[in-house]
């Protein structure tokens, strides 16, 4: 990349970041309506709404996730988040032309658990029908290693989506901060993206007690390792909280198209279901809240005992929405969970 | 040659636990590199082509660095427990335990870091700072990424917060770094920079491969460690540091994400040892300042280890993420160390302020000064058969022949 280029862009992003508000740049793509992306808001609506959208038959007759069907489930669940008939008109809600996007994967647990390779491939699709250039298109996660284990092909330069780890490029010199957390973070982030879109998968953990959106932003700092005390509480809500993340975070599309209730964060077989759905929403508080009700549900079918009498509940959700963080809601008479 | 740094950047102005480099990161990396070449061990892999100029090394090769671990114990569903700590983290298949450089694999605990040198230096012995342990040598220095704490003032925090593939390191196998202490004139192995507890295995292996050489090995740590492994590991070495970041629970808690109690007992379980311990309190304005802490700290320290263990009160200066404190006035380091000499300590120094009377060593019973300090060289020495010259007070310490 060319360093002189990406300081100006640096810059760019910068003052658009630090004014608080995406800039309306004004202008058409192809037959795009052009309207101003919805912005996570700062504080969180009265009411937050988690779109689930499920296909029994998403595998088809196989094992694997077809990618039409997913295409088509994706689509569904955008359409329904954002009120609109037609996908386009969705994706506009949330990017625009000229955004460099970021798409934080989970990859961590290999590939019985890691976010879809076909679900990202459908989601690039649609985001470049929006006006987003292939090259602009950042698939990542911390490395490149688990990204390649997790069935991603590495793909750097050119112009096509792109695919790496921090490893290849690294964290930041400098520390961010926020209460409790100080990380360097992925430059990935801080200098390759405006727009963050978050990836995570469905599953438990067992220190947190679930690992869904919210903590999939362990992936974006460097020393994830220091904030696993306390079931990771307050670190997981601190970390959202670091503005380089919450001023890029613009959507949540959690794979439940595998999910896991026990045994996480690595891949149990024995302990996962195909849930063949897909979470999406705005409120990353709410849809974690909203997996976190799926899973207590399965284990429950199963036979085990909730996260809290497992001594593990995932106390960090709360702490996300209390009155100090406010990153999301909780609370389910402000959540409207909507099934399709 | 290792990096020819100045010695201002290599320790003056930092917290009580010694700095590797004291450096930018970016300067810290080029001289753990230069170093690196110096040591003729290999050169690091160089950034893929195609990024840019800021992109970090491409993967080393970690199969050399990576050894299944001692002081863990294998549980149901491929868990562990680590034993080093007493963190005891509980750690599942595909995590790392809190210091970041211990790894389950399948139910089998892995460190990362043996052999795996981030850091290494030629450094006089006064900088550790051991001021009873062969005045006036140098010691071979070296640490690997990690920590077990996260204290908010680290001077090194760049790499002992860091994970091990995030940091430049070259491969330094135990009899390799005997040889390169021999090979630097070198009488002592020092384990230091970032915390030695979390590379044990390799600090094990390595003093043992200096014992074998006839180099002696000193370590400079925290302390926070389970006993069975302070045993194992600590016993190995001839004189051991240990930073005393304060004497309050809280503090512990608060900035640095450890524990008091587990450290008081390290001390005393050293004392029980025989090893010659040296003791650093990093003094921070309004956090563990008082008069009360200082004359705690004191009483404790004369009723269970004995008068004779040097304490060092050290200059703070802003670091990490502790940079809204000012640096630690040296009136209130006099303050500390007039408390700890009125409860009876012998041997109380004061650290970090270059020039300070204080960092001269003065018998107890004849108040002459025995050993004379400008930085971090000793410049007299006037001890003889372990005795002060003038009054043959003993003095304890490990001196020179």
């Amino acid at each position: 990349m060319n360093t002189a280029h990406s300081a100006s862009r640096r810059d760019f992003l910068r003052k658009s970041l630090a004014g608080g508000a995406f800039l309306f740049t004004g202008g058409a793509a192809g037959n795009l309506a052009v309207t101003e992306p919805a912005a996570v808001p700062a504080v969180p609506k009265a009411k937050s709404r988690v779109v689930v959208a499920r296909d029994p038959q998403l595998r088809g007759t196989g094992s694997t996730v077809d990618s039409s069907r997913v295409l088509a489930l994706l689509d569904r669940a955008m359409q329904t988040l954002f009120d609109r008939d037609h996908p386009a008109e969705a994706w506009a809600k949330v990017v625009r032309p000229g955004d460099t996007v970021g798409l934080k994967v989970n990859t961590l647990g290999g590939r019985g658990i890691a976010t879809n390779p076909q679900l990202v491939a459908v989601l690039c699709e649609r985001l470049q029908q929006a006006g987003i250039k292939a090259s602009d298109i950042v698939v990542w996660d911390r490395d490149s290693n688990e990204l390649e284990r997790a069935g991603f092909h590495l793909s750097i330069g050119g112009n096509r989506v792109q695919c790496y780890g921090t490893d290849r490029v690294d964290y930041e010199e400098d520390l961010a901060a926020w209460g409790s957390v100080g990380s360097r973070l992925s430059k990935i982030l801080t200098q390759r993206t405006n727009v963050l879109i978050n990836l995570p998968v469905l599953k438990d953990h067992d220190g947190a007690g679930v690992t869904i959106a919210l903590k999939n932003m362990y992936g974006v700092i460097h020393n994830p390792n220091k904030y696993h005390l306390d079931g990771c509480n307050p670190f997981v809500a601190d970390v959202n909280m670091l503005p380089e993340i919450r001023t890029r975070m613009r959507l949540t599309i959690c794979d439940a198209t595998t999910a896991m209730y026990e045994g996480g964060p690595a891949y149990k077989p024995e302990f996962s279901w195909t849930a063949n759905a897909l979470l999406v929403s705005q409120d990353p508080v709410a849809l974690d809240h909203t997996g976190w009700q799926m899973i207590e549900r399965k284990r429950a079918e199963k036979g085990w005992k909730t996260l809290e009498a497992a001594g593990r509940p995932p106390r960090y959700i709360a702490t996300a929405a209390d009155s100090e963080h406010r990153l999301g809601n909780n609370d389910p008479a402000r959540i409207t969970v909507v099934e399709t | 040659m290792f990096c020819d740094l100045d010695v201002r950047m290599c320790g003056w102005a930092g917290s009580g636990r010694e700095t590797g480099l004291g450096l930018d990161r970016r300067s810290f990396l080029k001289c753990a590199l230069a170093s690196g070449a110096a040591l003729g061990a290999g050169t690091v892999a160089q950034p893929a082509a195609g990024l840019s100029s800021g992109a970090a090394a491409d993967r080393q090769d970690d199969a050399k660095f990576i050894t299944e671990a001692r002081f863990y114990q294998k549980l149901a569903n491929r868990k562990i427990k680590c034993k080093l700590c007493p963190r005891e983290c509980t750690v599942g298949d595909k995590e790392r335990g809190y210091c970041g450089v211990r790894e389950n694999r399948g139910g089998t605990y892995y460190t990362l870091v043996h052999s795996r040198m981030a850091a290494a230096h030629v450094d006089p012995v006064e900088k550790k700072p051991l001021f009873h342990y062969l005045p006036g040598s140098v010691a071979f220095s070296l640490g690997t990424a990690g920590c077990n704490v996260n204290c908010k003032f680290c001077q090194n925090w760049e790499i002992s917060q860091s994970r091990p593939e995030q940091i430049p390191a070259e491969y330094a196998p135990p009899h390799r770094v005997a040889e390169l202490a021999k090979q630097y004139d070198c009488p002592t192995i020092a384990f230091t920079y970032s915390e030695p507890v979390v590379f044990a295995e390799y600090l094990m292996d390595t003093a043992d491969a200096g014992h074998q050489a006839g180099i002696r090995s000193i370590v400079v740590s925290n302390g926070y460690m389970q006993e069975e492994s302070l045993k194992a590991a600590y016993g190995k070495m001839d004189a051991v540091k240990i930073d005393l970041k304060a004497f309050s629970e809280s503090y512990y808690q608060k900035v640095v994400t450890g524990q008091l109690k587990p450290v008081l007992e390290t001390l005393v379980t050293l004392r029980k040892m025989g090893k010659w311990t040296e003791i650093v309190y990093l003094v921070l304005p309004t956090l563990n300042d008082s008069d009360q802490e200082f004359r705690g700290l004191a009483q404790w320290i004369k009723a269970n280890l004995g008068p004779d263990v040097p304490l060092h009160f050290t200059q703070f200066h802003p670091q990490y993420l502790m940079k809204n404190l000012p640096i630690t006035p040296v009136p209130t380091l006099e303050r500390a160390k007039a408390i700890a000499d009125a409860e009876g300590l012998h041997f109380v120094y004061i650290g970090n302020v270059p020039g300070h009377p204080a960092q001269n060593t003065y018998c107890p019973k004849c108040k002459r000064m025995l050993v004379e300090r400008v930085g971090f060289t000793a410049s007299k020495m006037l001890i003889r058969k372990n005795s002060c010259t003038f009054c043959q007070q003993p003095i304890p310490g490990i001196w020179h022949a």
